[in-house]
């Protein structure tokens, strides 16, 4: 038997990388996303309002104060 | 494992941490939050006993509060649950997401850890980054503490200490790989969070604090504070160790594949 042994499932293999040119646009519309869901949660209608009045503000109001957001 | 296996699983860990968060933040959290909005109503009504029709943002006292403005006009039952939960149903999958696809940059980047440990350790750092530094500078407010006049100010202050944690952080973490190249791993590591520290505690140092504490009770305080604080961490945590688990499942899966290929392919 001139043939290696096959080595068995070891955890050596090494570990693989994702290219930056496969993670670059999901990361660019998922971070604009993330970031405009996260102003309605933590900012909207505090210190900027889109749309003006206060439902939002309303709304989500104790979930901005505990997750350490300004509130007002 | 693709940034698509990622971000879906970011986003299914960062659903799950919410809807288990927003248990802990409505058990922990609400009560100092009834105590601060009663402490609020019994000063504003003490002051203003003639203006009961809506407090304005202007007069910039114990005001500030929307609660009673003319507007919408949402129930604290509401807030409490429907409204809380909203919040933690956002927030939970954009953080997951975002730590999802975090985590894939950090696959394979960062020496010899596996995708589980990297992916562990890329939300322990974004819980330093996002959450504990901002909170050292910036803490979380109940509600009745705060000047209505200043929220934008405070709100900018915030935002941009925030950024600047990230930031280092993100620094810190590409600092560190390059170090691993000349240096022992805890060197590196060791070189890289001193780095974080000095950014975050210089700026920190230098941008403005904010007190409008006035005479709010402490223990309140504190007792909203810790819930707010618990809370935070509650969520990093549930993203941190779902999506870590989630991913090792994955990890095994294609390394189990891998093999078998490999085995195939020698026959």
């Amino acid at each position: 038997m001139s043939q290696a042994i096959p080595a068995p499932a070891s955890p050596e293999i090494a570990v693989p990388t994702i290219p930056l040119g496969q993670i670059a646009p999901w990361a660019l519309f998922f971070g604009l996303l993330a970031v405009i869901a996260l102003f309605f949660v933590s900012a909207d209608q505090g210190a900027i309002s889109i749309p003006a009045g206060n439902a939002v503000h309303e709304w989500v109001h104790d979930g901005r104060h505990l997750l350490g957001f300004p509130c007002h | 494992m693709t940034i698509r296996n990622f971000l879906v699983t970011g986003l299914l860990a960062g659903l799950f941490a919410g809807v288990l968060t927003f248990a802990v933040a409505n058990v922990f959290g609400e009560p100092s939050i009834d105590t601060a909005i009663g402490i609020e109503e019994a000063g504003s009504a003490a002051e203003a006993p003639a203006a009961d029709d809506g407090h304005s943002h202007e007069d910039g006292e114990e005001a500030g509060h929307s609660h009673g403005d003319e507007g919408t006009e949402v129930s604290r039952g509401t807030q409490k649950t429907w409204g809380l939960a909203t919040a933690f149903l956002i927030v939970g999958p954009a953080l997951g997401g975002l730590v999802g696809i975090a985590s894939a940059f950090a696959m394979g980047r960062l020496r010899r850890l596996t995708p589980p440990q990297s992916t562990a350790l890329i939300a322990l750092l974004g819980f330093v980054a996002v959450a504990l530094v901002p909170f050292a500078k910036y803490p979380a407010t109940p509600p009745a503490v705060g000047d209505g006049d200043t929220i934008g100010q405070r709100t900018g202050y915030y935002f941009a200490f925030l950024v600047v944690s990230v930031l280092a952080m993100v620094g810190a973490v590409l600092l560190g790989r390059m170090l691993l190249a000349s240096l022992r791993t805890t060197e590196a590591v060791a070189v890289a969070a001193a780095a974080y520290l000095l950014v975050v505690v210089v700026v920190g140092h230098l941008m403005p604090t904010v007190n409008e504490l006035g005479d709010f009770p402490a223990d309140t305080l504190w007792y909203f504070r810790r819930a707010s604080l618990v809370t935070l961490a509650t969520l990093w945590a549930l993203i941190g160790i779902i999506m870590t688990a989630l991913v090792a499942r994955q990890h095994e899966k294609a390394t189990l594949a891998h093999a078998k290929r490999e085995m195939a392919a020698s026959l």
